[in-house]
């Protein structure tokens, strides 16, 4: 089902420590939204805010029109997947995946027909009949995911699913939560630390800190504008370099900076957000704009490509990479002084505090 | 090769020799009161004693034939089956919250509940004598009920805590999100997986209950006296083999207790 959820003005402390700071936030009928944060966040606190587990101090969570807030759990009607998958080990996997359906009253051959479908949806209908403990991790994730959605749940609430999977078989079920998401258009909520998880995934991410939306937005938003130092720090690999406010501009290191939005400079002091993919080796204008000099310090030829370790001004090392074909322009040496450039599009600017 | 040291600092059996040795004193201590007390019963003599000189049934059917004995026996029972019962419910119930409320609560609650552990018995006894004479609960079945209830209630928390300990408290949260209610999460999620703990903390209560003598010397009397009372009674008053035949029973009894309950331990684990 896609139900429309709306977050207002929610907080709640424990002591001293607030875990979330009026948090408002509408969700869209069938949209995967991603809170995304660092531990201790307050994100799991709102997921369990919204599943019930968790009664906030003030605030309202309407969804399609109806408070929450005053119902127990268990009339939510929410699909809940957890971390470490809480299937139920005195059951067998098509005693999970029917179990809401029998608290449902569902008639048995009813229950049985869709609890199949369910484990069809998540490839584990071959695995019916078998005891939860004789599954693997990846398996136990989608029998988790097959009872959480077999009830047509009117939202899907997911606490870090993928976080005990290693990483090939992770990436493997983002893809493969993604094109279920897709097929079942259900309102999904989803916690990670993992920010190229939310990412993949995600329709909007909300990046939460400090009991606070920080920056809500699609992913390319997030990435591309983000709001603050923090946003650009949590997301990719990102460097910072420092900003001088100039007369004419913002200054790097003395030389003209050019950004996107075509920013004068700033009095408050900004920082340059520097993320590896986005510099180049060529290009720029002749005024020596937007350039940044930078030393080589290993060159390493690694089969796909060349891994180019680049020492920055502020004694940063990133690492670049640079396909063996690549056209034109020969490879720096070891200990080479080497100018990147970073185009206007690509150069954002970012303050402590929004 | 046999007992020959596969290198020159391991030790030998013959080296641990004095180990087992204790071990074995240790178990004969523990194990030779119950061994007597068998052969002593089947005395045919009037009184206690070992080894018998002759041989017989008499006192087994001394009790069994004996109306007395036969009440005593039944009040225990049920006494035992209804403490079994309540100290069950309440114990699961309390170990319950103790696992799943955060905070100082939970310990302090906790310590309470090891009280009648470690409060002399004989005291618990006078407390409930002159609280059960305001009340009028002395000599009945209600009130041995709640005394060995209270002296149950620590095994049954202790079995059950330790079951909880390893149970995900998030299964339970799952239930409620696809849909049973809290009590139904609880019976249909969390109960089957840590019954076995559940039954190993109402065997503790049953035994304790039937075992108990202290309080029921001075609460239970007259048509409810307690099988274990009368035993006392009987051991003070003439001394015949009759107790020595009953403590048998109650031996076979306790054995078959715990062999079950290990059988069900077993086939649990298998699963």
């Amino acid at each position: 089902m896609r139900s429309k959820v709306a977050i207002q003005k929610i907080s709640k402390a424990y002591g001293a420590f607030i875990a979330l700071d009026d948090v408002s936030l509408d969700i869209n009928p069938g949209e995967f939204l991603t809170l995304l944060g660092p531990s201790g966040s307050g994100k799991t606190t709102l997921l369990n805010v919204l599943a019930g587990f968790v009664r906030p101090d003030s605030g309202s969570v309407t969804v399609d029109g109806t408070e929450f807030l005053t119902l127990p759990p268990h009339r939510r009607n929410l699909g809940m997947v957890f971390q470490n998958y809480a299937l139920f080990p005195h059951m067998s996997v098509r005693s999970n995946v029917g179990y809401p359906l029998r608290l449902r009253g569902v008639p048995k051959a009813e229950l049985d027909r869709r609890a199949g479908e369910a484990l069809d949806l998540v490839q584990m209908g071959h695995l019916a009949d078998r005891g939860v403990h004789e599954l693997s991790g990846g398996q136990r994730q989608r029998v988790a995911l097959a009872r959480a959605i077999v009830f047509e749940p009117s939202m899907l609430l997911m606490d870090e699913p993928l976080s005990a999977l290693d990483k090939k078989l992770r990436e493997h079920m983002q893809l493969e939560l993604k094109r279920l998401h897709q097929r079942l258009g259900t309102t999904t909520v989803y916690v990670t630390h993992d920010q190229r998880e939310a990412l993949t995934l995600s329709d909007r991410i909300a990046l939460i800190n400090g009991g606070k939306v920080v920056q809500l937005g699609t992913p390319d938003e997030i990435y591309d504008r983000p709001r603050n130092k923090f946003v650009a720090d949590f997301i990719g690999e990102t460097r910072f370099l420092p900003v001088e406010p100039g007369a004419s501009g913002p200054l790097l290191y003395g030389r003209a900076l050019k950004t996107r939005d075509g920013a004068a400079g700033r009095n408050e002091k900004s920082w340059l957000v520097v993320r590896p993919e986005r510099l180049r080796w060529r290009g720029g204008d002749d005024d020596g704009s937007n350039r940044i000099d930078a030393e080589a310090t290993d060159v390493i030829y690694q089969g796909d490509s060349y891994l180019i370790t680049v020492r920055l001004p502020d004694g940063a090392e990133i690492d670049l990479r640079r396909s063996p074909d690549m056209a034109g322009g020969r490879l720096p040496d070891r200990g080479e002084g080497i100018r990147l450039w970073l185009a206007p599009e690509h150069t954002i600017l970012v303050t402590d505090h929004a | 090769m046999l007992g020959r040291p596969a290198t020159t600092t391991q030790i030998t059996h013959l080296q641990r020799l004095w180990l087992y040795v204790l071990v074995g004193l240790v178990l004969a201590f523990l194990i030779i009161p119950c061994l007597i007390v068998i052969p002593m019963s089947f005395s045919g003599s009037q009184y206690l004693e070992f080894p018998p000189r002759s041989w017989s049934l008499q006192w087994y059917q001394a009790y069994l034939g004996s109306p007395e004995w036969r009440a005593a026996t039944f009040v225990s029972f049920r006494v035992a089956l209804l403490t079994t019962l309540l100290a069950t419910v309440l114990g699961t119930i309390a170990a319950y919250g103790i696992a799943r409320v955060r905070g100082l609560l939970p310990a302090a609650a906790r310590g309470v509940f090891m009280l009648p552990m470690l409060v002399p018995l004989i005291l618990v006894a006078i407390g409930c004598f002159f609280v059960y004479a305001r009340l009028g609960l002395n000599g009945t079945i209600l009130g041995l009920v709640l005394a060995h209830t209270v002296l149950a209630l620590p095994f049954v928390v202790i079995a059950v805590s330790s079951g909880l300990a390893s149970y995900d408290m998030n299964q339970e949260r799952v239930a409620q999100s696809l849909g049973a209610s809290r009590p139904w999460a609880f019976l249909t999620v969390t109960l089957p997986q840590i019954k076995l703990s559940v039954m190993s903390g109402a065997l503790f209560a049953f035994v304790t209950s039937f075992d108990e003598v202290v309080v029921a010397l001075f609460i239970s009397s007259g048509e409810n006296a307690t099988l274990t009372r009368l035993m006392f009674a009987n051991i003070r008053d003439q001394i015949d083999p009759t107790v020595a035949a009953i403590s048998s029973l109650l031996i076979g009894l306790s054995v078959l207790l715990l062999v079950g309950s290990q059988l069900l331990r077993r086939g649990g684990e298998r699963r």
